[in-house]
């Protein structure tokens, strides 16, 4: 009975927090907008069976038919994409020379990268759109340093949002990488040195391949919060930026229209499924490799 | 028939394939190597003995291209290797942890070295299977390596680092991570792949008995020197101090004074009240000098009296019996209060044995058992 108990705590809590919610959302996606409160109908106070008989998929068809959707989501997925591709390569080298780094230093490193989550994550944005801005920091060192002669456009463009997710996702790339790379055998490097490697290419052939893991892990760790990313575009994009987590936020809020919003989120999460399996799948194999 | 004694460095016209000139290596502080001239020659098994931090690893990964001198130079083949980067060295090397990619499988790590240059494929299918051949692997080469026993790991790590066909192997501990029976074998097996392949190995090892089983030379050092470089018979025949008598297999150490008695004869005393003992030594010893004695505990003889015909001889107790199983060693107080070890082999059954604890017995060697050593 006791071990019952603490094997339904997890799923409890699983059911409470997800399920629950979801059904709830999922719910809303199948309703028709209305001018209430809750803003939809039906609700359970119309009785079981008209309940059930108002539920449709009206909204999802809409959703195929309107291309700003479409849009929103390809846009979307490129913007993750690219930007998780972006953080790997920020990302990659600032872990490979923390697992380089003396010892005693590595706390310290270990350290700096976690601090900026100490601060709010939405003043750190708001510090970036005080950088970018056309009179903000980086515009006058330019002006002043004479590379420019007139200030460049970076916040509202896509630019800013890329930067943004950079900034904020990097410790979420560099942390599983750096644990990788930790973990390689120094003498791994050196023997593939012994047998006729190049420094590079045995960064290629050994460093890169055994480091996959972290890579992988990392990606996922962007990628997913990334692709709903909501405060980031809405802050620091632009209009021409189309995210899906700005179009939720305006169908909610702006348009009211929950019904929509919630067939818009309960796709997102459709869309995402993909690549947490995927993320699960290596974070599973990688426990058996080790083991 | 006599056959031809595989002896280069007696030789004065063979030119070593390896010669360290002067070297001297620190890390910052800490002297690693210390002013440390050496030849190694083409064909040998060469091993580097001695305890940890003593600078035998530094040597190697000198060899390897890992390390660069601070001082002197290292030649290989006749050049001085100083400036060629790891990578570029006809040297080879096979790492105590054995360092296989894990992520490669057998076949790919053996394949790993030749996939470098510009072998043609058939050409490195060839030579994998030859090396899996070699190290009895071929059933293996699919595998990863987490997929395969230590011992077979081991065996990946040699046919990698062979498969180059290097003028110069390297082996870092290699059966440190072996257990006792498959290491002696193994020991064995690495003797017998040496000769087949006609590379030139230097071993750095720990254990002695190990250096003594494989090598052709060893060398045995201590704090960034060579302190005795000689054929394992040699060195444990011959040793030249105390330190290389003390390091390699067990001996006692008699401290005295020599006084020459004789052409390459001498007594050495070592109590007073005692008659002193008498040992063979070519040793320019002058009368007066402190010497010491090393015997080796089976050239000591015990006996429940004194033999007739004994030079040296004493009279002690038995303190305390080792049986070993095979041989049975001794611990045999002298009335001064040194312990001296007597080895017997067990060619009886060990309930038959004629000593006990306690007993007063007589303890002899002969004047050449024992090796007079001046430090």
């Amino acid at each position: 009975m006791q071990r019952f108990a603490l094997i339904a705590v997890p799923y409890v809590w699983l059911l409470a927090l997800f399920l629950v919610p979801f059904i709830i959302v999922f719910k809303i996606s199948l309703s028709d907008i209305a001018l209430s409160i809750p803003p939809y109908t039906p609700t359970l106070e119309d009785g079981f069976g008209p309940f059930f008989a108002a539920l449709d998929f009206e909204n999802f068809a809409f959703l195929a038919s309107d291309d700003l959707y479409w849009r929103a989501y390809a846009s979307s997925l490129r913007i993750a994409a690219i930007s998780t591709f972006l953080t790997l390569l920020v990302g990659y080298p600032i872990a490979y020379a923390m697992a380089r780094a003396p010892e005693e230093w590595r706390p310290t490193l270990m350290m700096l990268v976690i601090l900026p989550f100490w601060t709010s994550f939405l003043i750190r944005v708001y510090a970036w759109m005080g950088i970018l801005s056309q009179e903000g920091f980086l515009n006058q060192f330019l002006l002043w340093t004479g590379i420019i002669s007139d200030p460049l456009m970076i916040l509202n463009t896509n630019t800013a949002v890329y930067i943004g997710i950079i900034y904020t996702y990097v410790p979420f790339m560099i942390l599983p990488i750096f644990s990788a790379l930790d973990r390689l055998d120094g003498s791994l490097i050196e023997a593939a040195e012994d047998l006729g490697c190049s420094r590079l290419q045995a960064f290629w052939l050994v460093t890169i391949p055994l480091s996959k893991n972290g890579i992988i892990a990392g990606s996922f760790l962007v990628f997913i919060p990334a692709l709903g990313e909501f405060v980031i575009p809405s802050l620091l994009g632009g209009s021409g930026t189309l995210m899906i987590g700005k179009v939720l936020w305006e169908e909610f809020f702006n348009n009211r229209d929950w019904p929509v919003a919630s067939a818009v989120a309960v796709i997102l999460l459709l869309i995402l499924i993909i690549p947490i399996i995927l993320f699960q799948r290596n974070q599973q194999r990688q426990a058996e490799e080790e083991a | 028939m006599t056959q031809a004694v595989f002896a280069p460095w007696d030789d004065p016209s063979q030119k070593p394939i390896i010669r360290f000139n002067r070297v001297t290596k620190r890390f910052g502080e800490f002297t690693a190597i210390d002013d440390l001239t050496l030849d190694i020659f083409e064909q040998e098994f060469f091993a580097l003995l001695g305890p940890s931090g003593c600078g035998k690893t530094t040597m190697m990964r000198m060899l390897a291209g890992f390390e660069t001198p601070t001082d002197g130079t290292i030649e290989l083949a006749g050049q001085d290797i100083a400036p060629v980067p790891p990578n570029k060295r006809a040297v080879n090397m096979m790492f105590q942890s054995y360092a296989l990619f894990p992520h490669l499988s057998v076949y790919e790590n053996i394949a790993f070295g030749l996939r470098r240059g510009d072998m043609p494929k058939h050409d490195i299918d060839d030579r994998v299977a030859e090396m899996l051949k070699l190290t009895r692997l071929e059933k293996f080469a699919r595998r990863k390596p987490h997929q395969i026993s230590g011992g077979q790991r081991q065996r990946v790590a040699l046919a990698r680092s062979l498969a180059k066909a290097p003028k110069l192997l390297l082996l870092d501990e290699p059966l440190g991570a072996l257990d006792a029976k498959l290491r002696q074998a193994t020991q064995f097996e690495l003797m017998d792949i040496q000769e087949k392949t006609g590379t030139t190995f230097v071993i750095v090892t720990h254990d002695q008995e190990e250096a003594m089983t494989v090598a052709s030379r060893v060398a045995v050092m201590d704090e960034g020197r060579v302190i005795q470089v000689a054929t394992p018979e040699r060195i444990y025949e011959a040793p030249n101090s105390v330190y290389v008598a003390d390091f390699i297999g067990d001996v006692n150490i008699i401290e005295g004074t020599a006084k020459a008695s004789g052409e390459g004869r001498f007594d050495v005393v070592w109590d007073a009240d005692k008659e002193p003992f008498t040992a063979a030594s070519e040793l320019p010893l002058s009368d007066g000098q402190t010497c010491h004695l090393a015997i080796r505990p089976e050239k000591v003889t015990i006996s429940a009296e004194r033999p007739a015909d004994a030079v040296n001889a004493v009279e002690g107790k038995v303190l305390d019996i080792a049986y070993l199983g095979n041989l049975s060693t001794y611990h045999v107080e002298l009335p001064g209060g040194q312990i001296i070890k007597a080895q017997t082999a067990n060619t009886r059954r060990v309930s038959r044995r004629g000593f006990t604890w306690e007993d007063p017995v007589w303890i002899s060697w002969t004047a050449t058992a024992a090796v007079l050593l001046e430090q």
